[in-house]
C-alpha cells in the first residue's frame, strides 16, 4: 500500500509547530540572524545546514530559550514563547558536548527532568525503563558516564532529552563526535527513534551528507539569512543558488552569459569562439544576462569516442583521476584551461580503467542534467 | 646500573623524609615519655652508652599522656580548637565559594587579574598582616573610628582579644587556601550543564544546588582541609588577636614549652595534636587521589 507524502508544508491548512516570523538577533555589533521567516511543522525532522558561524546554532538557541531575539516573534504552536524561560517550555535540547552529569549515573541523567516535573516514583521509574530500551541501554543504567563509550553518551543524551515528551527536541550537531562508521549507523537509528516517538526534530549540522539523510527538509544558511529550505531531493538536484549548488555535494560551475532559445532552452554562451551550451530552464533570462551552469559530476558522461548525439559535447584530456572505491571521478581539462569533473560508477572489479592520464576524451550531457542559476 | 639509578631516585624523597619527618618525629615521642628534669636539655632519661638501652627504655613511661587526660585544661583546649577551627573553615566556605563563584564567572580577561588579587597578600610577610590586624580592630582602631564616625555605634566595641578577633584573623588568613581549590573545580566546570539542567526543569536556584555545587565537591572538600588543617594548630592568631579567654591548642603548647620550660608535657601534646590531625588528612589524601579519576 502506497503511503501519502508527508509534506505538510506543501498544505496551506496545516499550521506550523513553530514559526520564525522576521527574526533578528544581534550580538553587540555582529549580526547572527537577519529578519528571518520559517515554518517548521509538526512531526517533521527539519536540518540547519551551514558552516560555522552561519547563525544556525543561534537559532537553535532562540528556541531553547537561552537566547532571546532582537526584534521579530518566534511562536510555538501559536504562542509567542520570547517571555518563556527555558525550563519551562515544552522544548527539550540534545547538546553538542551531550552535557551529562558526570556525577549522576545514567538512570539518573534520564531521570533528571522527570524528577524536576515531580512525576510519581512509579511513572518515573516505568518512563525511564522505557527510554533505556528505546536506545538499548538497559544493562547500563547503573554507570556512570564516564564508563561508557562516546556512541552510548550520545545515545544517553537522547534518552534524556527525550524523556520528557517534548513537543520539539533540539539537536545540536548530534553526530559531531562520532567517527564515520557509527555516525552513519546513528543516523538511521535516529530516524527510527524519530519516527517511533513521532517527536518533531530540528537538527543543526554543518555535515550535509548528515542532513541529507535525516531530514524531511533541509534549510541552507549563510550569513544569518536562509539561502534554501526545501526536501534533500530539491535542494540536490534544483538548487536555487549557486551558494547552495557548491555548499551540497560536488559539482561543476560554468559560468556565461544567458542567450535565451525557444520552448524554455537557454544557450549559455562561455567565451568567444567556444560551443554554447545548451540547458532547459525554469527560470526566465534575458539576453546577455550572467549566470552559472550547474552540473553535478555523475550527470556528465565520459568517453573515448566522440558521442553520436548528445544535447552538448566537449573534448578535453584527463588531468587527474581519483579512485573513491564506488565511483571514479575523472578530472577533464578544456582546452580553454578550465576543468570539469565526471564521475563513472565502479560496476566492474578487476576491470582496468578505462582512460588513463593526458588520454584526449569526450564529455557529454543532456540539457535537462544541469541546472542555470541567475545568482 | 638502571636498576641502581631508579633506586637511588626513590631514596631521595624517603630520605628526606626520613631525615626532617620521622627522626624528628621520633624524638618529639621520646621526649614525651620522659620525665621533667632541671638540666640541659630539661628532661630525663638521656641516653648513654654505658647504662645500655634496657635500662633506658625501662625509664620511659606514658605518664604525661595520663596527665593531659586528668587536667580539664588540655582537652578543653582541644575541643575549643577543634570548634574554632570547625566554625572558621564554614564561615570560610561560605565567604570563599561565592568569591570563587564570582570569579569562575567573570570574563576570561580579568581572570588572571582577581587570581592574582586572591593571591596578592601572600606577598607580605603573615606576622605584619595579622599586626596590621591588630591595629584595625583595637579599641582605637580604624573600624572603631569608621563606625563612630558614621554615627552608628556611640561606644567603641571591643573585638581585640576576644574569640571574634580570631574568628576574623583565621578567615582572613586563610581565604585564599579555600579560594583556589574551589575556583579550580568551578573554572572546569563546562557551562553546557547548567543549561542541560534549565533545559530538563530546573530554575537558576536548583540547577546550582544540583549540578553546580556537587560538581565543585571536590574543590569543597580540599579548601575545606586547606583551611582546617592549619587552624587546629594554629599557634601566632591566638596569641596576637585572641585575649585570656581564648583557649587554643597550639597557644597551650608554645606556653608548655617556652613559659614552663615542661618539654615532656609540650611533646605529649604536640604528639596527642598530630594523631588528631592525621584522620582528617588521611581523608584530604584519598579525596585527593579520588580527583584523579572523576
Amino acid at each position: 500500500m502506497p503511503q501519502t507524502k508527508f509534506a505538510p508544508w506543501d498544505d496551506p491548512n496545516q499550521k506550523p509547530l513553530i514559526r520564525f516570523e522576521n527574526v533578528t538577533k544581534r550580538f553587540g555589533d555582529f549580526t547572527a540572524i537577519e529578519a528571518l521567516t520559517l515554518d517548521i511543522y509538526e512531526r517533521e525532522f527539519f536540518a540547519l545546514l551551514g558552516p560555522s558561524g552561519c547563525g544556525k546554532t543561534t537559532m537553535m538557541r532562540m528556541l531553547a530559550g537561552f537566547e532571546a531575539p532582537t526584534s521579530g516573534r518566534i511562536e510555538l504552536q501559536g504562542q509567542d514563547i520570547a517571555s518563556v524561560p527555558p525550563n519551562k517550555r515544552a522544548v527539550n535540547m540534545m547538546f553538542q558536548s551531550y552535557a551529562l552529569f558526570p556525577h549522576l549515573t545514567i538512570w539518573d541523567n534520564i531521570a533528571f527532568g522527570l524528577r524536576r516535573d515531580r512525576m510519581p516514583k512509579h511513572d518515573l521509574a516505568d518512563r525511564v525503563e522505557e527510554m533505556l530500551k528505546l536506545v538499548r541501554l538497559e544493562q547500563f543504567a547503573r554507570r556512570k558516564p564516564h564508563q561508557i563509550s562516546g556512541g552510548q553518551r550520545q545515545r544517553v543524551a537522547l534518552a534524556r532529552s527525550l524523556a520528557k515528551a517534548p513537543k520539539l527536541l533540539l539537536l545540536d550537531e548530534p553526530l559531531g563526535a562520532l567517527d564515520k562508521k557509527l555516525r552513519q549507523d546513528t543516523q538511521f537509528e535516529l530516524m527510527d527513534i524519530q519516527e517511533k516517538t513521532g517527536t518533531t526534530f530540528v537538527i543543526v549540522t554543518h555535515d550535509q551528507e548528515e542532513a541529507m539523510t535525516v531530514a524531511s527538509r533541509v534549510a541552507v544558511m549563510d550569513q544569518g539569512a536562509l539561502m534554501q529550505v526545501d526536501t534533500p531531493e530539491q535542494i540536490y538536484e534544483a538548487p536555487n543558488s549557486v551558494y547552495v549548488a557548491d555548499f551540497i555535494g560536488d559539482v561543476n560551475i560554468i559560468a556565461g552569459t544567458a542567450q535565451p532559445d525557444a520552448d524554455g532552452v537557454v544557450m549559455l554562451n562561455r567565451a568567444e569562439g567556444a560551443t554554447p551550451l545548451r540547458t532547459r530552464s525554469e527560470i526566465a533570462f534575458a539576453p546577455g544576462q550572467p549566470c552559472h551552469l550547474a552540473i553535478r559530476p555523475e550527470k556528465i558522461a565520459i568517453s573515448a569516442e566522440r558521442p553520436e548525439a548528445a544535447d552538448n559535447m566537449l573534448q578535453g584530456k584527463v588531468m587527474d583521476i581519483a579512485y573513491i572505491g564506488n565511483l571514479f571521478t575523472y578530472h577533464v581539462e578544456l582546452p580553454d584551461g578550465s576543468v570539469i569533473k565526471a564521475q563513472t560508477a565502479n560496476t566492474k572489479r578487476l576491470a582496468s580503467r578505462s582512460f588513463t592520464w593526458e588520454e584526449p576524451v569526450w564529455i557529454a550531457w543532456t540539457d535537462s542534467a544541469g541546472v542555470l542559476l541567475d545568482r | 646500573m638502571k636498576d641502581f639509578r631508579r633506586t637511588l631516585l626513590i631514596l631521595v624523597p624517603y630520605l628526606w623524609l626520613l631525615a626532617l619527618f620521622l627522626v624528628p618525629f621520633l624524638i618529639v615521642v621520646k621526649i614525651s615519655l620522659s620525665d621533667i628534669a632541671l638540666a640541659r636539655p630539661p628532661y630525663l632519661p638521656q641516653f648513654s652508652w654505658a647504662d645500655g638501652i634496657w635500662s633506658f627504655l625501662s625509664q620511659l613511661d606514658l605518664e604525661n599522656f595520663a596527665f593531659l587526660a586528668s587536667d580539664d585544661l588540655y582537652w578543653k583546649a582541644y575541643l575549643s580548637s577543634l570548634r574554632i577551627a570547625l566554625v572558621s573553615t564554614l564561615l570560610t566556605l561560605l565567604i570563599g565559594y561565592p568569591i570563587a563563584y564570582g570569579m569562575a564567572r567573570a570574563p576570561e580577561e580579568w581572570r588572571a587579574t582577581l587570581m592574582m588579587l586572591v593571591i596578592l597578600p601572600f606577598w607580605t610577610s603573615f606576622l605584619i598582616r595579622v599586626y596590621a590586624w591588630m591595629g584595625i580592630l583595637s579599641q582605637e582602631g580604624f573600624l572603631n573610628q569608621f563606625l563612630l564616625w558614621t554615627g552608628l555605634i556611640s561606644t567603641p566595641l571591643t573585638i581585640l582579644n576576644t574569640n571574634t578577633a580570631v574568628y576574623i584573623g583565621i578567615v582572613y588568613t586563610y581565604l585564599p587556601f579555600m579560594i583556589l581549590p574551589i575556583y579550580a573545580a568551578l573554572d572546569r566546570l563546562d557551562g553546557s550543564l547548567i543549561e542541560a539542567a534549565e533545559d530538563l526543569g530546573c530554575s537558576r536556584l536548583s540547577a546550582f544546588w544540583l549540578v553546580t555545587i556537587p560538581l565543585s565537591r571536590n574543590g569543597i572538600i580540599a579548601g575545606s582541609f586547606l583551611v582546617f588543617i592549619p587552624a587546629l594548630g594554629e599557634f601566632v592568631i591566638p596569641s596576637l588577636l585572641g585575649g585570656s579567654g581564648t583557649l587554643m591548642i597550639g597557644k597551650v603548647l608554645w606556653e608548655e614549652f617556652f613559659s614552663n620550660r615542661d618539654w615532656p608535657v609540650a611533646s605529649a601534646v604536640a604528639v596527642v595534636l598530630l594523631l588528631i590531625l592525621i584522620v582528617p588528612i588521611v581523608l584530604f589524601q584519598r579525596n585527593q587521589q579520588k580527583q584523579g579519576d572523576p
